[in-house]
């Protein structure tokens, strides 16, 4: 994997270059919470940096509803849209890549080459399709467990994600606690708020309700629910900005150049043209099995439920070192919903710090290289390379 | 790390060894991390300023971001052993409440503020100005101070609400005791250290 240096607008820190994406084979059998198993499962991947040799400088990306396993890098050299988090992650970034082994994965029932709803199933021989088995959070961790054992790492030195990627992290801590030494939980929740389930059941209704879902089997009709694909993304991405970021960024502004309403349905203001082009970006190039499954994973991920309701029993056992950090533009999962993870830490005597940003997006903001935010993860960070002497 | 304050380092000789502690307006996290390698306490510094907090975090200080004046409800009842304030009583909103909150989650609390008593404020306000001084430095415009008190004034609270003094300390500006302070304390005291217990009852 080639490691060119290249200067990066967003700050400091360089690219980590061409990357170049595989697949795992995992042979283990995987029974998940749904009481199915896989006998056999593919996920795809890939690493940044090097492992070094006592093998304790790896970090865990776990990627959020519609992320995979293209966190940072160029697939060619005239590639203009890098990984999704690529902002943080390369050499001389927060997560740095001169000093940490970095692994991100397209998460099992993902639609990037990873074993899910679109990939064959050894059975059939025909794709999954609406038959692949709802996946749970804690079947992640224990697929990227394996992930784990395969590459040799019997510890990462953290593992980190935001939104549904960081109750990823949680559920590391609970569920693996030997195996991580530090958990970065970003613009997360302890849990999924009635309000959180109610905006994916209306993105699920809007996909299962499409003429073209045919109940999951579109794929056998030779169409895919676009119509439903489409609503859901527009109407996600609604939760992703605060009110004041959309009004700064759209506001009311016309399309057309005069200035005059043009008394009818098609796009008129800025915002609908923006909901429109993300949602239909992303029919391209998302499946909506898929994202079915990732929205209800984030509905069941509950660990607290698993320990009598209550988060602080469920935070216990785990014995990482955690980092949480919330946007205070945030929405999705504001800022408060961060603090019942911190209390429940606090309770479950447990090392942790919480950083409050000062967001201007929303939920998106984790994404973004905001200097607040990546000065708290590379303070962080760099401790952590530092003690595992990376 | 620069030598430390030698108030903060006073706090210590309050501490008991491997205590749990909460630590209100941490700054960069110099009493937690003085607390932790001698006193081997465990514990969270509250913080409001991003600067500091980042700070604390690459430090390794255990530090949650968060703003006084909305409370400990986070807390539970006596959930640690000390909870500590230095030199924020005066730029809260309601210290008297914050000092009872302090009180609930905390079984002792440590509390320090500067002297308004001291003869330099005194001067400046028979001058007929507000005081400017080594231990109050700002101007009465941008001060963050907006509740100061003297030691009579505290003494005073601690009484109304049955507030157990169990030590003070009370320093100079360098953070020395001496004569003059031990003979008129509320004219001659710049920085002073309580150590309180709720009420017995």
């Amino acid at each position: 994997m080639a490691a060119t240096s290249q200067a990066n607008i967003e700050g400091a820190g360089g690219s980590v270059g061409i990357v170049v994406p595989r697949a795992l084979e995992i042979t283990e059998p995987l029974t998940l919470d749904c009481g199915r198993t896989l006998p056999q499962h593919t996920l795809m991947l890939e690493t940044y940096g090097r492992l070094n040799v006592a093998r304790s400088n790896a970090i865990l990306i776990c990627h959020a509803l519609s992320g995979d396993h293209h966190a940072a890098g160029i697939y060619a050299a005239d590639d203009r849209k890098p990984g999704w988090w690529d902002s943080a992650i390369g050499p001389g970034k927060p997560i740095d890549t001169d000093r940490f082994f970095v692994v991100a994965l397209n998460n099992l029932g993902g639609c990037r080459g990873s074993t899910g709803p679109t990939t064959i199933n050894p059975e059939t021989g025909q794709a999954w399709g609406p038959d692949f088995p709802i996946v749970t959070v804690r079947d992640w961790v224990r697929s990227q467990a394996l992930v784990a054992d395969a590459l040799g790492i019997d510890c990462w030195a953290a593992v980190v994600g935001g939104s549904l990627g960081g109750m990823q992290v949680m559920q590391w801590a609970i569920d693996c606690p030997t195996r991580l030494r530090h958990a970065l939980v970003i613009a997360a929740a302890p849990r999924a708020s009635a309000q959180n389930i109610a905006f994916n059941e209306i993105a699920r209704q809007a996909i299962i309700s499409d003429p073209d879902f045919h109940e999951g089997r579109y794929a056998e009709h030779g169409t895919k629910p676009s119509r439903g694909l489409k609503l859901a993304r527009m109407l996600g991405h609604i939760t992703y900005l605060s009110d004041e970021a959309m009004r700064a960024r759209f506001g009311r502004l016309l399309r057309g150049g005069d200035g005059r309403f043009s008394f009818n349905y098609d796009v008129e203001f800025e915002v609908e043209s923006y909901l429109r082009y993300q949602g239909q970006s992303f029919v391209d190039r998302f499946d909506a099995n898929t994202y079915l499954l990732m929205t209800k994973a984030i509905d069941y991920f509950d660990p607290a439920r698993d320990h009598g309701d209550d988060l602080a029993a469920a935070f216990a056992q785990a014995r990482a070192k955690f980092l949480v950090v919330a946007f205070d533009a945030d929405w999705r999962f504001s800022p408060s919903r961060s603090r019942e993870i911190v209390n429940a830490l606090v309770v479950a005597d447990r090392d942790v710090s919480y950083a409050l940003i000062d967001s201007p997006l929303g939920h998106d903001d984790f994404l973004m290289p905001l200097p607040d935010y990546h000065k708290v993860l590379r303070g962080y960070l760099s401790r952590v390379a530092d003690e595992v002497s990376a | 790390m620069s030598t430390l304050r030698p108030d903060l380092a006073l706090i210590g000789d309050w501490i008991a060894p491997g205590s749990r502690i909460l630590d209100l307006g941490c700054g960069d996290g110099a009493l937690l991390a003085h607390l932790a390698r001698t006193r081997q306490v465990r514990g969270y510094g509250l913080e409001i300023d991003p600067d500091n907090v980042a700070a604390c975090i690459a430090a390794g200080i255990n530090v949650i971001h968060a703003d006084l004046d909305d409370g400990l409800a986070d807390f539970a009842t006596g959930a640690f052993d000390y909870v500590v304030m230095t030199h924020a009583l005066q730029a809260l909103v309601r210290p008297d409440l914050v000092v009872a909150e302090m009180l609930r989650v905390g079984r002792e609390v440590v509390v320090t503020f500067p002297n308004f008593g001291h003869w330099r404020v005194r001067q400046a306000l028979l001058r007929g100005r507000m005081p400017l001084t080594p231990a109050l430095p700002a101007q009465w415009y941008d001060t963050e101070n907006i509740h100061l008190c003297t030691l009579a004034d505290f003494e005073a609270l601690c009484r109304e609400f049955g507030w157990q003094v169990l030590a003070r300390a009370l320093l100079d500006r360098r953070h020395r005791s001496g004569k003059l302070i031990a003979a008129a304390p509320n004219l001659f005291c710049e920085n002073a250290l309580y150590k309180l217990r709720r009420p017995a009852h």
